[in-house]
Parts: C-alpha cells; structure tokens; sequence
C-alpha cells in the first residue's frame, strides 16, 4: 500500500493489543453470503509508472490548439502564485472549519472571498460559494419559490443551455417555463420583452422568479433593468445570471435592480479542466438572507475580544434542520473560493478592467477581420468578448479548423439544436490571451477552409507538424 | 424553578396568558434554556390564520432549530417587533418582554386542551 | 456588527492602498469599450484592493498558518476519512493536458481524458458491484439527490406515484433527509435498535405501499456493520421500494463488501473522503453515483461511450431521453476524478483493500485504548470508526464532550466530530484512518485520557479551552444576531483606471 505507515510489527501489536489474531476477525460481522472476493482492477501502479501513463493520457488531448471556444468557460491568465499558494498543504488539505479556534486562515479567506464578490456584484450577501453556475442558478430558482411562496419561475433562452438543463431538473416538482428570444431584428438574440410581459401577466399563475443572464449565452448584452422592473412589477424576483470578469466593466446587478445573483465563478484564475471543479457564485440582497443556501462566514469576536471568523446563520443548514433545510448542500468550493480571492487580489480592479477591456479590443479585431472575408456576425446587437457567426455547414468548418489547429468556438447547432437561427452558427469568444496573431492566422485560415482549400504550408495555428498529423496522434 | 402559574402551556413549551378572548403566546425558560442563545425568530404575519397545533414559525439558536406550534386556534392580531433586532429576549425574559404573538381566539374551549404550571412542571421534570 | 478589537491578521481591504500592485495585465487600447453603450457600463469600478504581490503572497502564506490540515497534524474526524493526500494526484490534475481542455471541446480533441474517465468509472463500478457509474455530481450530497431522483424516475415510469415517502434510520447524516426533500419526498425516520444497528422490525412495520426509498449508510454513522443487511434489503424491495446506499463510510469495507452485489439499487461514493481527494478547506469534492440494471435508463446525461475502434465520445443530449438529465454543467469535477483515478490505479484491488483493514484495525485499536476513560456506547467492534460518550464525564465532573474537544486543540490534535450521530449523548465520533501510525494513534489516546483526568482535578482548564490555539472560543450568538457577512465600507475605487 503506497501511503499506509504500518509495519508488520505494528499490525502485530495492533492486533495483540486487542486479542486477535487477524484482521479477519474484525470483518466477521459480514454475513458469509454478502462477502465481497477479490476486486477484479489493474495491479498496483507505483508511482513511477503511474506518472509516466497519467502524463501520456494527458498528452492525447489537444490542448495546443488555438482555442476560440468559451460558451460559459473561459481561458484567462492566472498568475503563478495563485497555484502556489494554493498548493500549501494548511490551504487544500484542512477540513470544514466546523472548529473555528484552528480554522482562522479558511474562515478568513472565505469571509475575504464573500466580501470580494459582494464588490463585484453590487449586493449584500454573499454565500461561501455552491458547486458551479448551474447549481447557484439552480439554488437561486428555489430561492425564489421560497420567498414568494409561489412556484412558477421563467427563464430566459439566453441562459446557457446546461443551466437550464439544470433548472429542469431540481425544479421538477415545480413550474419552469422558458422565455423565447427575439427571432430578429436590432434585439436579436436577446431576451423578447413583449413575451415576458405576456408571461408575467397571466394572473391565474403567478411568476415566482425570472432568470436572465448578462452577457447571454450568445454573447449579447441584454436590457437587465427593464426586465428588473416588468419583474418586480409582477411582484417576482430577479435572478441575473452573471460572469464575473465581465462585471469590471459592465453594470453589477445589484445596480440594475436584482434579488439574487448567481454565476460561474471559473474564469477568476480556475482552469478549465474539462468541467471542473469550479466556482458557483451566488449572491442575494440583505432581505433574502435567511433564504440563501449554503454555508455564510462572518465576523465576530473571541473571549479575549480578538477579531476572528465563524460559520454562521448555521441553522439553516442540512445538519441542523434535515428535511427542513432549504437545500442538501454540506459544502462549498472553498478552495477554488479562495484561488478566485488570490487572483483578485493579485491583479487588482484595474488589472480585472484590463483582462475583460482586452478581451473585448480582441473580439473587435475578430469581428472585423472576419467581416473583411464575408463572415458576418448573426447578431446586431452589443456584445463583450464574444459573438456568433454563421457559416455554411458549420460542423464540417470547425472540424477543418481543428486539423489546422484552431478551435473554432462552439457548433451552435450541438448547443441549441431546437433554434433555427442558430443552425450554422459558431459562438466565438476572445480573452487577453488571443493575440493579434492568432487572430490573423484563424482567419486566413478559416477563408481557406470556406473556399475549399487543403491545408498549405507553416502557417498554422498549432504548428505543421500537427497540421499533417490530427487527431489520434501521440507525442 | 417553576413555571409561572398564571399561564397555561402547551406539551411543546409554549406558553399562554388569555386575557379575554386574546391570547399572547411565547415560548418557555426550559425551552429557550434547551436551545441556548437564540439568534432569530421567523414568526407569522399579521392576519394570518393559525390552527390549533400546527407550526406558525420557527425559533433559531446557533447551533438548533425549532418549530413554533399554535396553542390555539384564531388570527394573529400582532407580533413581537422587538425580536428581530434583539432575539436574545426571549433567553432573558422568555414569559415578558420575550412574547412573540397575540391571538384573537375562536374557539376558548380548547384551552382545556392546556396544561397548568405544575402539570408543566412535571412535563419537564419527566424529561 | 464590527469590531475593533485586536485581529489575528489584516483583512485583504486594511492592507490595500490605492494606486499599489497591479502591472501584470496588457494595458487595452483606450478605446477598447467605446462600442458598449453607456448604460451597460459600469459607472464605478469595483473596489476591490489595491495590493503588490509580496503583500498578496504574505497575506495568503500567513493565513495558512492559522489553519490546522492533515499536512500539519492528527484530524480523526469522524465521517470525513481525512486521510493522506497523495502528492502525485496535485501533479497529475495540473497536467496541461488535462488542466487545460475545454469542457465543450469536442471529442476528438479529448481522447485522454474521456478514456480516464471511462476506466474509473469501471473501476467504482467494480468496487462496488454496481452496473454503472456516473461522475457528473459535484459532491455527496448532489449525489445523493442523483440516486432520490432516478428513483423517482423509476417509481413513475411504472405508474407507481403514490409512493412519496423516504425512510432513514434516526442516525442518518443530516444530507439524508435533506435530499428527500428536495426531490420532493417525506422523509420517515426510524429509530435504531439498542444494539446501534437498524431497528428490523420498526423498517418492516414503516414499509409499504408509499415507500419510495429507504437510505442507509453501511457501516452505520455510529461505525457499525448492518449484519442483518440482507434481511432488511429484501424487505425493502417486498414492498416495491428501492434501497439507496449513503457511501460516505465506504473506507471501512472496500474489498470486503460490495454494497450492489449484497442487493442495493444504488450509492454515492465521496472521493474526497475515501479516495483520498484533499477537502480543501470545504470543497471541492466529488459524488460518483452507482446503480444497478432496474435504475441504468435514468443516469444523468452525457454519458462516457467506449466505441468499438477504442474511442471514446460523450453521449450526446438526446440519445437516451429517459435520463433524468443534468445536475450541474459539462461533464463532472474532472480535475478532482483526475485524483481519485490516480489513487485507485496507485492502490490496485489488493491496495484497497488493505486500506480497510488497516482503517479498521486502527479504529478498533484506538477504542480499546479509551476502553475505561470513555463510555463506548456499543459493545463489539467497530469498522473504521467509533463513537465515544463523554455521558459519564460529564455528570462526574460538568465537563462536556465541546469541553473535550477544544482542549484536544491545545494538544495540537483537531478534534473528532462531535455531538454526531445524535442518537448518542455526549458523543464523540473518531475516525483515524489507515495513514496515521502507531505512534500518533498512542499520542490522541494518551492525550484524551489526560483530559479525562484534568476534567476531574481542574476542570476549569478544560472548559475554557482552548488556549494555546489562534483565538480562543468565539462568540457565535452574536454572529448569528447581527450578521456581518462581507467587508464595509466599500465605496467604488475613487481612482480611476490608468490608462
């Protein structure tokens, strides 16, 4: 066993200390007929050869192309302290800080974290973070039922796909509805006003939350404050659904007037690492503070008067009121919390306007080098740092793209296949990580693949030796 | 030490004092003492109609979590503001300035359903 | 409310100063908002601190040092198995490779992790006896409401919608019952027999025509193997009800049991408690679920496919429509499966199985060194973890088991979890795991009996522990009244963006 410290003559003297004479005997509270025979797994791996095969399994993904791709996960820099401090064993080896006299350092960090992203988003409260986007939006729909008392909440289609395959499931004893997105003209692509208003207005079923996400999933900017007040009037709450880069420059919910906020944390220095973990932000005004889930730090004082941090408002939680808990939930990501909180504080406010004002300089050059060979965008309307552009047989062109070594974004037609103006589209985001170069190369590229063109010479994204040699290849 | 004999107390450690046809309702020392410092206390709004028994609110301490259960049947006429900002009266003067609800009874008879201070007394001592 | 009194370490707000640190992002080009309308720009920047990296970096070093972890000393926390974190899993999970792949990358592009993820879903799949495993829950709990949901799947799909109740036994984690809630169910708690064990009879009276489920955690919460477990799962499916299996203890029986061969329908695994994954202060963790072949059609989507020519895809989202779709985005918290992958191949089945022995072997040996000291509430041996009764202490001396516990900490210990399950008074529940020696095993027990006997001669020194810790004990009744959940005053960065 590669980890375990006991001798033979420890077993020995463990054993004789309690009269027996082999471990067996302890397991004979197992009926015979339920006994398990040996696992049937691969022999053990010591570490030298385990090492060798995990790296080349790791080798086999493409990671080294020039990637296009966000749809809710984004590529930042993050700078190397953050992993190396996260890399302290006090930091990723402690426990729950269930005792706070030995636990100051993840009750402050935490207590650090909800005070961050309560700047970040404008408002009162926030909690000590959920699993991901999906889950706080999820939380933040029930939050809703709960506080209105009313059990029909809508959703908008401009909120990702995942999350509202999400939404379907832990709202499947309530009412869930979707909200259409304008088919065309100026607001296209975000959130139809007129069909909310329709909605909110059915008076026999009345509308508990309604949840909408700026940027959209289509990368568009969405009119936040009047879907605020056709929601209030109403008398419903309203979730927004944020990315939190993104809010070094655009307006925070809590300034456009909503209840509760909730997001993907990721793209505040976590890689991506094929779906997680990540970060699931969640955030309420003061006066839905008994109704967040979730663990809550606060600040308070020890007998010596001493400033210090606790778990609180703990009666809330599953432990303490079982069947009546508002959710199941008996963690938070506290580790990627506090990756979030050093890569705040590391770059700064102005180095986060930075990333997300480089992010959109670069999606500009994009949109305009695209346009220059009669690629145009699907959508009119304002964006960030990512759009959606259509292209004959879309799934075809990102495949050819790969084999030059871009990732074009995401197929829209996986994403949405119910919307007929997405069929062709591809959603394209940039960070501060594109570079000029990249985008160049991706656009002459991609004109080559739409006249028809085999691949030619160097000048590829990931190099010509991948260009000759796609998919499957090993190092 | 006993509970006040003036009022009447429910098998769930309410307490309440009838004056007329209304009711103020609270929760007993041994109850707040069983809970420890309370932090909050979620009552109902003015208007509503409560049944005899069912749970109108819930007590919170740090570390426990209790339902509130109506002694009786009425609509509730008032509740106590003072708890929200200051919860912690109901550890310190649980049967005064701690009261969390008045009633407007509609059916006085169920107060026989109550028990006295000394039936209560033996509530608690039975543990 | 706010303090003013001494702190243990600035927060990062009294350390910032306008205009410090930065310089580690591209300055944009100056126009490079202008094409946002004005209403949809911030009009204050967030204020958030103003630090250089020396201070970020002695902050965060600083505040480590306040924590106690498994790197630093003993945690026998009952129910959370805090064993070793591996080192080589931090080195794999940061391997480019698998840190760097986008979560919507296609499958061509994501043949190594796709493949890693198949074979451990084989290997829990193996381990367990389950038929198939999913990897997309984010933690126990989500887990938890994975298997409640596919059996509310299962239920409807034969038209049995009556059935809206959930039994648990009293001695269940608090999750439990909180998951039937949320999928809609009425939880029915059974009390246990005296032994510890489930009380047979009482679940055969509950169950019936409107049970949906019963939970049970094996090894109980009180560490206890359910010997009568066959019986109690045929009377569960008698009664047209499915048995779910809480997991968390499943360090005590690997190699030994394999809960979907003995009969049921579905579990959790926590990697983060027996595959070693670190907690990380609270999080991140995992939720596998397993499932036998009645429960297959509802797993959550996107399946892992393994192709005939040795490739791997994802399921796409509508192959397979009576799933019960997604709990969470994308795929599952890889980078934390990425670890448990590592530490399974590390151990081999042989491995594994020794890590149960000796889990179980420490935990029996530690009881018979408190044997005396502590109440043990139950006479027989224990799987990898015990409870202890501070009962009897505390009506010699008035010291309770909280008491106890915080004196641990001046022993440089973190103390086990207490006052769980709650069916024990006075309970101290104590799992060593199977990477602690003898030697540290021997020190915890030396130092709990020391605190018996400073409970009886001076007990004052126990109750106002801790003292040798950071703070001493908080006031929580006061955090909880007025709650000061986030850092004030924040006013937006008076200093505008240089340019």
């Amino acid at each position: 066993m590669p980890y375990g410290p006991h001798t033979p003559a420890d077993r020995e003297r463990m054993l004789s200390a309690l009269g027996l004479d082999s471990v067996d005997d302890l397991f004979a509270d197992i009926p015979v007929d339920l006994r398990a025979s040996a696992l049937d797994l691969p022999p053990p791996e010591p570490e030298l050869e385990l090492s060798a095969r995990l790296r080349e399994m790791a080798s086999r993904n493409r990671t080294d192309l020039v990637s296009f791709l966000g749809a809710g996960v984004y590529r930042h820099w993050t700078p190397p302290a953050v992993d190396q401090l996260l890399l302290r064993g006090e930091w990723y080896t402690a426990y729950t800080p269930y005792q706070p006299e030995v636990s100051q350092g993840t009750l402050q960090s935490i207590y650090e974290y909800e005070s961050l992203i309560a700047e970040l988003v404008d408002m009162d409260v926030v909690s000590a973070s959920h699993y991901d986007g999906a889950a706080a939006t999820a939380e933040a729909a029930l939050m809703t039922c709960r506080a209105t008392r009313r059990d029909r909440v809508l959703v908008s289609r401009g909120v990702h796909p995942q999350y509202r395959q999400t939404l379907h499931t832990y709202m499947r004893n309530l009412e869930l509805e979707e909200i259409p997105l304008v088919a065309e003209g100026e607001a296209a692509g975000t959130t139809d006003l007129d069909a909310l208003a329709r909605m909110l207005g059915e008076e026999d079923r009345p509308v508990a939350g309604v949840i909408a996400a700026n940027p959209d999933f289509l990368g568009l900017l969405e009119p936040m404050s009047r879907i605020g007040e056709l929601t209030h009037a109403a008398g419903a709450l309203f979730v927004a659904v944020i990315e939190p880069v993104s809010l070094a420059v655009l307006t925070p919910p809590g300034a456009y007037g909503a209840d509760i906020a909730a997001g993907e944390g990721q793209p505040l220095g976590i890689a991506p690492q094929y779906g997680g973990p990540y970060l699931g932000i969640l955030a309420s005004t003061d006066a839905l503070v008994r109704q967040i889930p979730g663990r809550l730090v606060g600040m308070t004082t020890d007998l010596d008067g001493k400033r210090a941090f606790v778990m609180t408002l703990r009666a809330r939680e599953q432990d303490i009121r079982r069947d009546k808990a508002a959710s199941n939930i008996c963690t938070n990501q506290a580790l990627l919390a506090l990756a979030a909180s050093i890569y705040l504080a590391t770059i700064g406010p102005h180095g986060l306007r930075d990333v997300a004002a480089n992010g959109a300089a670069r999606a500009t050059e994009l949109e305009t080098g695209l346009a220059a060979i009669g690629v145009e965008r699907v959508h009119p309307g304002p964006y960030l740092n990512e759009f959606a552009i259509r292209v004959a047989d879309a799934r075809t062109v990102h495949r050819r793209l790969i084999e030059r070594g871009f990732l074009a974004g995401l197929v829209l037609a996986d994403a949405e296949p119910d919307d007929p103006t997405l069929a062709d589209g591809l959603l394209l985001a940039t960070t501060e990580l594109t570079t000029s170069g990249d985008i160049a190369r991706f656009v002459a590229a991609l004109q080559e693949v739409l006249s028809g063109r085999p691949p030619v010479g160097v000048e590829t994204g990931a190099g010509a030796e991948r260009a000759a040699n796609p998919v499957g290849a090993t190092r | 030490m006993s509970a006040p004999t003036d009022l009447r107390y429910t098998r769930d450690h309410e307490w309440v004092r009838v004056d007329g046809g209304e009711a103020t309702v609270g929760i007993t020392q041994y109850a707040a003492d069983q809970l420890g410092d309370i932090v909050f206390v979620e009552l109902p709004d003015e208007g509503r109609d409560l049944e005899e028994a069912k749970a109108f609110g819930v007590v919170e301490s740090v570390k426990a979590v209790s339902d509130l259960f109506a002694p009786l049947t009425g609509t509730v006429t008032s509740t106590n503001d003072a708890l929200a900002a200051n919860p912690e009266l109901v550890n310190s003067d649980p049967y005064g300035d701690g009261w969390m609800i008045k009633i407007r009874l509609s059916d006085t008879s169920e107060m026989d359903d109550l028990l006295d201070g000394p039936a209560y007394d033996d509530l608690v001592a039975a543990g | 409310m706010s303090v003013t009194g001494e702190k243990l370490q600035p927060t990062l707000f009294e350390r910032s100063s306008p205009g410090r640190g930065g310089g580690k992002i591209p300055h944009p080009p100056k126009d490079a908002l202008d094409r946002l309308p004005d209403d949809a720009r911030r009009a204050t920047p967030p204020a958030l601190p103003e630090m250089n990296e020396p201070d970020v970096v002695r902050h965060y070093v600083n505040l480590s040092q306040l924590n106690h972890a498994v790197d630093t000393g003993f945690y026998p926390l009952g129910s959370c198995t805090m064993k070793f974190n591996p080192k080589l899993n931090e080195w794999a999970a940061r391997l480019p490779g698998f840190a760097d792949l986008h979560p919507m990358a296609p499958d061509e592009v994501a043949q190594g992790t796709l493949q890693l993820l198949w074979e451990l879903e084989t290997a829990l799949a193996e381990i367990s006896g389950m038929r198939a495993v999913t990897l997309q829950p984010a933690a126990g709990a989500q887990g938890e409401l994975t298997g409640i949901l596919m059996i509310r799947a299962y239920h409807r799909e034969r038209g049995d919608t009556d059935r809206d109740e959930v039994l648990v036994p009293d001695s269940s984690h608090g999750t439990n019952p909180a998951t039937a809630s949320m999928a809609g169910f009425k939880t029915i708690t059974i009390p246990s027999a005296a032994d510890g064990g489930v009380d047979l009879d009482a679940f055969k009276a509950a169950l019936g025509p409107r049970s949906a489920a019963v939970m049970i955690t094996n090894p109980s919460t009180l560490g206890l193997f359910e010997s009568r477990i066959g019986e109690l799962l045929d009377a569960v499916h008698e009664a047209g009800a499915l048995a779910y299996m809480d997991g968390a203890n499943l360090n005590a029986i690997l190699g030994r049991f394999r809960p979907g061969q003995a009969g049921f329908d579905v579990m959790h695994f926590n990697v983060h408690k027996t595959f070693s994954t670190p907690h990380g202060g609270g999080g991140p963790g995992a939720g596998p679920v397993g499932v036998g072949e009645l429960l297959l059609p509802y797993l959550p989507t996107p399946r892992v496919l393994r192709l005939d020519d040795g490739t791997f895809r994802l399921e796409r989202p509508d192959e397979r429509p009576t799933s019960i779709g997604r709990l969470r985005s994308f795929v599952g918290n890889t980078g934390v499966l990425v670890r448990a992958y590592a530490y399974i191949r590390a151990h081999g089945g042989s491995g594994l199985r020794e890590v149960s022995d000796d889990a179980v072997l420490a935990a029996n040996y530690l009881k018979s060194r408190l044997a005396g000291t502590f109440d043990l509430p139950y006479d027989r041996p224990c799987k990898h973890e015990f409870v202890a009764s501070g009962a009897s202490l505390k009506a010699k001396t008035g010291v309770r088991t909280l008491d106890v516990a915080k004196r641990l900490i001046d022993h440089g210990f973190h103390p086990p979890t207490i006052y769980f399950p709650l069916i024990v008074e006075e309970g101290m529940l104590i799992e060593p795991t199977e990477t602690e020696s003898v030697e540290t095993l021997d020190a915890f027990a030396d130092a709990l009996i020391e605190i018996a006997a400073e409970a009886e001669r001076d007990p004052e020194m126990v109750t106002s522990a801790p003292h040798t810790a950071p703070v001493k004990r908080l006031d929580e009744a006061t955090a909880a009244r007025q709650p000061n959940l986030r850092w004030r005053p924040m006013a937006g960065a008076e200093m505008p963006c240089p340019d």
